[in-house]
């Protein structure tokens, strides 16, 4: 049987990994799929790549089709994430003169302390804190405009956002362009070895269960080939399962730090995997729980209500309209198609599309399609939590 | 408005960028700046307001003029990279040259397709001598690396030049390798065996 080819675009990250893993292990040519992975140099020409057909799926930040689908930022068109590839993954790492600074002010011992350690990065930055990101569009934007803000910092005026190609962070925060950064791992943990920085919190500790990447793809797309689409839908899934077994970090990292995807040594990737980051230029590592999940807790999960998050939080600072927002957000996870899709191969679904984000403290047993499944946790650092509902006006009471 | 229009070309490569703007000025009256430096690259486009930013599309950096586009921008005008379904060849054979286009949102279409058309036209030539200048620098790379592997034999088994070459070339059809491949992992061996 010949196999039908899907061009999918990566950024090397640890969080490609599951795409890494359907090729690699074969899952995606047991569906059927000649799965063809290209790795692409910014997050933008990935998009334009998608967009204009010269892919036709990609490792994308979670905001990205949000956004898109929004018609915000350089090439408006409506995206769909078919699944979440990751969850959390992100590192806040800042200059080595402010971490010394931070110290000297006092540091919660608690790498998870993400009031304590925000409030010790307040009190020792200048202003504007100057903070490095990826994209504009990404989680770490959106991770750290929801902490600082929390925290009483106001943007634009105390915190300047910019984006910043992650090689480049170090030399940004040499040329004073940046006081700080936060990277998808294992970046963050390099540029720690390297010196250039100092690790001061996994961004999990801002929101413990934020969706990192989707797997993304054309809105038209998945009505063209609709056959490709659940084919690449049911490979990721599994590899995001084989790749949550302990036994397996090894083999995974060993599959990402070939020269095609990272092209780095796979001790960095393998600790990533295994919940530790690097925290000082001596090579101190230490534990972070929920580093990064590819499948527990119903990870890989299109939960609708944290695409209303992302929607309604990219609304307000951006000036659009939250209900117009949350509507283009609902319609761009595709909770239906992983319902339709993976539900037959065994995948826990949740009884609804949208939860209480921010809700669960611990893990937590709820009912589900078969039974029973465990979700959580998933708070934000202030305890607040989010109704997708009432956020986005779709209920008014 | 008739005025020339400002156009930032953004390429670290001298050579690269001083052909792009020779193709652009050709192409007509344009006012043309090259930004080189990556690290400051927002705050130099800011200062520049230009009408229209070229960049390669592999360009790591475009992430970094991705922040024009979203609502505060520092130009405090709203940018949009260049798509135009209706002229898809256009846009098409933008891509596939590797141009990307930032546009100040308002310029008109028939102000921008001369300035995309000398783009693309100048991005194909830029990136085949690239490919010319690759090939060549590889060659030289290999050849010199055989030269090397060439000595350590002579010297080390007393072999003439053309022996040397002989057993290189035996041994990499034997292993099914490449001579350069073959050679580079003897100078490796050689040297630490130093």
């Amino acid at each position: 049987m010949s196999l039908s080819a899907i061009e999918c675009g990566f950024i090397p990250l640890v969080d490609s990994a599951p795409l890494v893993v359907a090729r690699e292990l074969g899952f995606a040519a047991e569906e059927g799929l000649d799965l063809r992975l290209h790795k692409e140099r910014s997050w933008s020409a990935l998009r334009d790549k998608l967009a204009f057909g010269r892919l036709d799926a990609a490792h994308m930040l979670a905001p990205a089709p949000v956004a898109m689908s929004m018609g915000l930022g350089g090439m408006p068109m409506r995206i769909d994430a078919l699944s979440v590839l990751s969850i959390n993954g992100d590192v806040v790492c800042v200059s080595p003169e402010l971490a010394s600074k931070m110290r000297d002010n006092g540091l919660p011992p608690d790498l998870l302390a993400a009031e304590g350690i925000g409030r010790s990065l307040i009190a020792a930055a200048p202003r504007p804190l100057k903070i490095g990101v990826p994209f504009p569009f990404s989680m770490h934007a959106e991770l750290l405009y929801y902490w600082f803000g929390a925290l009483g910092l106001a943007a634009p005026q105390e915190l300047v956002v910019r984006t910043v190609p992650p090689p480049l962070m170090g030399e940004a925060m040499a040329a004073g362009e940046i006081d700080a950064f936060c990277v998808g791992e294992p970046w963050g943990s390099v540029a720690v070895s390297k010196g250039v920085a100092e690790l001061v919190m996994p961004a999990c500790a801002i929101w413990a269960f934020a969706p990192e990447k989707v797997l993304a793809v054309r809105h038209d797309w998945v009505g063209e080939r609709p056959d490709a689409a659940e084919a690449l839908m049911r490979a990721v899934w599994r590899a995001g399962r084989w790749l949550a077994e302990p036994g397996n970090a090894m083999t995974a990292a060993e599959f990402l730090s070939r020269a095609a995807y990272l092209d780095i040594g796979s001790y960095a990737i393998e600790r990533t995997l295994a919940g530790r980051v690097v925290v000082s230029e001596s090579g101190e590592e230490r534990a972070a729980p929920r580093l990064i999940a590819f499948f527990d807790g119903a990870a890989t999960f299109p939960w609708r209500s944290q695409a209303v998050w992302i929607a309604t939080r990219l609304a307000e600072r951006n000036g659009l309209d939250r209900a117009e927002a949350a509507r283009a957000g609902r319609s761009c996870f595709r909770s239906d198609l992983y319902r339709a899709h993976l539900g037959p191969i065994g995948a826990d679904l949740p009884m609804s599309s949208e939860k209480l984000e921010g809700s669960l403290t611990e893990r937590t047993r709820v009912a589900s399609s078969t039974g029973e499944m465990m979700l959580g946790p998933d708070r934000f650092f202030d305890g607040r939590v989010f109704d997708p509902e009432t956020a986005s006006g779709a209920r008014s009471d | 408005m008739t005025g020339s229009l400002k156009i930032a070309v953004v390429e670290p490569d001298r050579d690269r960028a001083m052909l792009i703007v020779d193709g652009l000025r050709e192409a007509g009256d344009y006012e043309v700046a090259v930004v080189g430096d990556a690290a400051a690259l927002a705050r130099k486009i800011a200062e520049l307001a230009p009408d229209l930013v070229l960049i390669d599309l592999e360009n790591p950096s475009r992430d970094t003029l991705e922040e024009l586009a979203t609502a505060s921008t520092p130009l405090e005008r709203p940018v949009a990279m260049f798509v135009d379904r209706s002229e898809d060849a256009l846009t098409k054979a933008a891509i596939e040259a590797g141009v990307s286009a930032y546009v100040v949102d308002g310029l008109k279409k028939e102000r921008i397709k001369p300035i995309l058309d000398a783009a693309i036209t100048r991005f194909n030539m830029v990136s085949r001598i690239r490919k010319e200048l690759d090939a060549t620098k590889a060659a030289l790379a290999e050849r010199k690396m055989i030269d090397r592997a060439k000595g350590v034999l002579m010297s080390a088994r007393g072999l003439s030049e053309d022996e040397a070459y002989s057993l290189l070339r035996k041994t990499a059809m034997d292993q099914g390798k490449r001579i350069a491949e073959v050679a580079s992992a003897l100078v490796t061996a050689a040297e630490l065996l130093k």
